[in-house]
């Protein structure tokens, strides 16, 4: 259906936009350079998949662009800033690639854009969560696709209040991104009427949660929100589920936690969690569908950052495709002035700062007992639409954004 | 042994002709190098070179195994990353020698602590204190975090040439590695390197011929984590960026793993051994066999302790002496 | 109610608790370094990975095998025991007559190895492992919750503990191991066949950081980097504890335990630093550490 559209839109373009039509595809082939964490931490989260995924969105899009072949390129980053940014300077210098996708460490992808836009190539952001990518830290040569903290914290803590759950206490990692979950989630608990009862700050990485679960279930507080990610959730999880923390009638919210966490963790461990998802492979046809034919290849469900890979290559795709050029600024412009609606987003857009703004899901972890596969894990509670969900621009501190 | 003063002399003297011409060969390969592989390559594997030789100027020269020099090569990073980014006006030369002496009072300070403890507990110390300075640099609020410091600008040298190019760059990078490396290869030449390969082999004698070994394996410490700190300082330039990667005790391992590879004690090891290192990891990153990487790394830790605990040029030197004698 | 610095004084209790269930944690693994540097000198950098493989090998036993927990506490470290014996008997006695930093380096590349390996097949996620039945729950002690798993571990590893100390001071093994460590020549002209000796404690050790893994199985998330982190953590108990005793690894052990509890209470920020600072001012004051005899 995204090959049909693009045909029809590419005739379009060119009928409207002749002079578009003569620019040209840099070295005779759309080059993507696939960067992400291949083998730590957040392997799961985009990873083999993701490159999976976007493998799958160049052959659905039939592999070539106007006789121009489609390239991909991968590589490790290994979590590792300077790996990153030197593999894309290379990639760049001496591969001559055009797109940038996966970047899952903020700290890469901070780096990485910024070499973007020093060589005036495009990126697009699938894997990381800061929402300062797009905000202190924009560029007009990358987008972010899927999700970032904003909408995880404010969407599950505003859900969370508004259905009574009125006192929380914060388990925070200490360090900047920690402190900046934390403050968002302070602000939005507090402007919906709720109380902060309490917060501990631990020191990241923390292998063992008891005693700060302990303060937890000491505070009294009604809801217990973890202002971490990664392996610290994880544990965070792990522990309270030791120590009854949801049997003495205290809730858990993941702030920032994702459906291979949950899988790995089990439904014993999550169960009543609720968290904000930027999309599931169970939402809808469109969303089953792909999901079948990723699992077909991988034998696991697609991530929401898997699923924005092909979503997001598919859009660049098309957008080279109608444009004609590999230009960064022009097929920004092109993305950006077409809507996305796939099997990922409806009606999803990308705005000056570089954000793609779409609907994001507020789910419940479903109990072993609900559950009725192995991937049967959400429930989707509510549909957070765009405009509430993600930083608005008035908020914005992006240079691109006009005061 | 046997060779009378003279032919020794006359040995000694050519053997000195063809160092020298040896390292001619390495300047002018150095300043060609750029125009036929890629400048920020090449760069980053002199940042690691010049680490991995302050690095050995440690463990090959004073017998001190650190497993924490992660910490000298973070500090000089953030602290030039920091300064570079903050002050506007501030030249790369300044921040780099702001880094540098970071990293020369951290040395100062961990030496003090751990120089007191020899082979295993001098390795274990500066594992620990390393450690320490990974969660102060996650938590410190000039680091950034997991975020790292970003968009560092290289600036003018002086204040009058402009490092943007990475051609401009690579040749301040290569200045700066042949002065790092021309301090270490004095100081292991100079009586000072002479009394600490005396305390290398043996200590206890080297304390009865009146030396305070405390001292000197203080100062020889010192001297290395200001070298690494120095190496990343550069690298925050060539990069950008410095980042929590630096910090991470996987990179103490790394740097011991160039050196090893190359030659432990050998001068011209580390340049080797982190070359080698470095190109793979950067084939291996682009292959499919990307994710075995720690894997393949490990096992040439093994191999080498195993059966190649000389390293490439110690090999090497091995094969000359017993074929030219 | 009582309180101490603004704290409740029941809850520090709950919180020194939970301290000391840690520090038997530490106590088992810096037990085991110290029970094979007496022998062979090596600081066993692979400990942490070999912890590692301890849970993995639950894990999977259960998955694939379906290896209950009990007879996975008894099998496990048996087989890890063993892949340790090989690891002597094939790699580190091939290097016992150099120094022995070799040995420390040739430990480190294969913890890079195991763990490497264990990501690329499993992933980093980790994986949870059940809580056994007969341990599921736990007690109300009034003032905290406390689960029995938790309960179990502690006694658990502190008999473990203490069955060593016991073995190593007072058994005529252990007699042969203390007079190995201090003249292995002596006793080999004794007619003690000390190479072999030296294989049956370094499989030991690992043998004990294979068990303190499947302890922790059920606890903390098994993944393959959880032995790393923890073991510079262990590091730093053994300087501060200095390699003399084995008494004096598992008491260190078990007061960094209850130091890093304490402090994550008081000043949680700080608590993954504390034991560091704890090893500065013990560097400071005694270089040796608090048990160490002069080297």
């Amino acid at each position: 259906m995204n090959i049909t559209k693009h045909a029809s839109l590419t005739a379009a373009a060119l009928l409207l936009a002749p002079s578009l039509a003569q620019a040209e595809i840099s070295g005779d082939a759309v080059k993507i350079g696939y960067l992400a964490d291949m083998s730590g931490t957040y392997r799961d989260l985009a990873g083999p998949g993701g490159l999976e995924a976007l493998n799958m969105a160049v052959e659905d899009f039939g592999g070539e662009i106007n006789g121009a072949p489609i390239e991909v390129l991968s590589a490790d980053d290994r979590n590792s800033a300077d790996v990153g940014a030197n593999t894309v300077r290379g990639w760049i210098d001496q591969d001559d690639v055009d797109l940038v996708a996966g970047m899952v460490a903020s700290s890469v992808t901070i780096a990485v854009t910024n070499i973007l836009k020093q060589k005036d190539k495009l990126g697009i952001v699938s894997g990381s969560a800061a929402s300062s990518i797009t905000n202190e830290h924009c560029t007009p040569n990358h987008i972010h696709w899927v999700y970032d903290t904003y909408p995880m914290a404010n969407g599950t803590a505003k859900a969370i209040v508004d259905e009574g759950g009125d006192t929380w206490f914060l388990l925070t990692a200490d360090y900047a991104f920690g402190h900046a979950l934390e403050s968002d989630v302070e602000t939005v608990v507090k402007e919906n009427g709720g109380e902060i009862v309490g917060k501990v700050r631990h020191p990241f990485p923390t292998n063992d949660f008891s005693s700060y679960i302990l303060q937890a279930q000491g505070s009294g507080a009604k809801i217990v929100g973890l202002a971490n990610a990664g392996s610290d959730t994880v544990n965070a999880l792990t522990t309270a589920s030791q120590f009854g923390l949801v049997q003495s009638g205290q809730t858990l919210a993941g702030l920032l936690i994702f459906l291979n966490d949950v899988h790995a963790l089990g439904l014993d461990v999550t169960q009543g969690l609720q968290l904000t998802t930027g999309w599931y492979w169970d939402m809808d046809d469109e969303s089953r569908e792909w999901a079948n034919r990723y699992f077909e290849r991988t034998q696991r469900m697609p991530t929401m950052v898997q699923a924005g890979i092909y979503s997001s290559t598919l859009h660049y795709l098309n957008a080279v495709a109608e444009t004609g050029s590999d230009a960064a600024a022009t097929v920004r412009e092109q993305m950006a002035a077409t809507p996305v609606n796939d099997m990922f987003a409806d009606d999803g857009r990308i705005r000056e700062d570089g954000r793609m703004v779409h609907d994001m899901y507020l789910v419940e972890v479903k109990s072993p007992s609900e559950s009725e596969g192995e991937w049967d894990l959400y429930e989707i509670l509510r549909t957070i639409p765009a405009e509430e969900a993600f930083r608005p621009l008035s908020e914005s501190q992006c240079s691109l954004v006009k005061g | 042994m046997s060779d009378s003063p003279s032919v020794t002399a006359v040995r000694q003297r050519s053997a000195r002709r063809r160092l020298g011409l040896l390292y001619v060969g390495l300047i002018v390969l150095g300043l060609v190098a750029p125009f036929v592989a890629y400048p920020v390559f090449l760069m980053k594997i002199l940042c690691f070179a010049l680490f991995a030789s302050a690095f050995n100027l440690l463990l090959g020269f004073a017998g001190l195994l650190s497993f924490g020099h992660a910490a000298f090569l973070a500090t000089g990073a953030y602290i030039t990353g920091f300064l570079l980014s903050t002050y506007p006006g501030l030249t790369p030369e300044l921040g780099i020698l702001a880094g540098t002496l970071g990293s020369v009072v951290l040395g100062l300070v961990f030496g003090i602590l751990a120089i007191r403890r020899q082979g295993i507990y001098f390795a274990m110390i500066t594992l620990a204190l390393s450690q320490m300075m990974f969660f102060f640099f996650i938590q410190a609020p000039f680091t950034g975090g997991e975020d790292g410091l970003h968009g560092v600008p290289r600036g003018k040298l002086f204040g009058l040439f402009s490092l943007q190019s990475n051609l401009a760059l690579y040749y301040f990078v290569f200045a700066v590695f042949v002065l790092g490396f021309a301090l270490i290869q004095r100081t292991v030449h100079s009586p000072f390197g002479q009394v600490l390969k005396a305390i290398r082999e043996n200590e206890p004698r080297a304390v009865s011929l009146g030396y305070d070994t405390d001292t000197y394996k203080l100062v020889a410490f010192v001297i290395s984590a200001g070298l690494a700190g120095l190496a990343g300082a550069t690298k925050t330039l060539v990069f950008q960026l410095a980042s929590l990667g630096d910090a991470h005790w996987h990179m103490s391992g790394e740097v011991i793993l160039m050196t090893l590879l190359g030659g432990v004690g050998t001068l011209l090891g580390p340049l080797v051994g982190s070359s080698l290192v470095i190109g793979l990891q950067h084939q291996l990153s682009q292959s499919p066999l990307g994710d075995w990487v720690s894997v393949i790394l490990g096992t040439i830790f093994v191999l080498c302790v195993l059966s190649f605990r000389s390293g490439i040029i110690g090999e090497l030197q091995k094969l000359v002496k017993r074929n030219f004698k | 109610m009582t309180t101490i610095f603004g704290i409740p004084l029941m809850v520090l209790f709950g919180q020194l608790l939970l301290g000391l269930i840690n520090g038997a944690f530490y106590a088992l693994l810096s037990l085991g370094l110290a029970v094979i540097f007496g022998l062979l000198k090596v600081i066993n950098f692979a400990h942490g990975a070999q912890y590692m493989l301890g849970a993995f090998a639950a894990l999977l036993g259960l998955e694939y095998l379906e290896l209950d927990y009990w007879l996975a506490l008894l099998i496990v470290p048996l087989v890890v025991g063993a892949l340790g014996i090989l690891i002597e008997r094939f790699l580190l006695r091939r290097i016992q007559h150099i120094d022995h930093l070799y040995g420390l380096l040739l430990t480190f590349g294969l913890a890079l190895i195991f763990e490497g390996t264990l990501v690329n097949l499993f992933g980093v996620s980790g994986s949870s492992y059940p809580v056994p039945e007969v341990l599921a729950g736990g007690f109300n002690l009034g003032f905290m919750f406390l689960p029995t798993y938790r309960a179990w571990v502690l006694v658990a590893a502190l008999v473990v503990c203490l069955f060593t100390w016991f073995m190593i001071e007072s058994t005529r093994l252990g007699a042969y191991l203390r007079a190995g460590t201090e003249n292995p020549k002596l006793m080999q002209a004794f007619g003690v066949n000390v190479p072999l000796l030296v294989t049956l404690t370094y499989g030991f050790g690992v043998a004990l950081a294979a068990f303190a893994g499947v302890l922790a199985a059920p606890i903390y998330p098994v993944s393959p980097t959880m032995g790393s982190s923890l073991l510079i953590v262990v590091f730093a108990v053994v300087v501060i504890g200095g390699m003399g005793s084995i008494l004096g690894a598992i008491l260190t052990g078990l007061a960094m335990g209850l130091i890093e509890g304490l402090t994550k209470v008081f000043y949680p920020e700080a608590a993954n630093t504390v034991i560091f600072l704890v090893m500065i001012v013990v560097l400071l004051l005694r270089p040796t550490g608090l048990f160490g005899k002069e080297a």
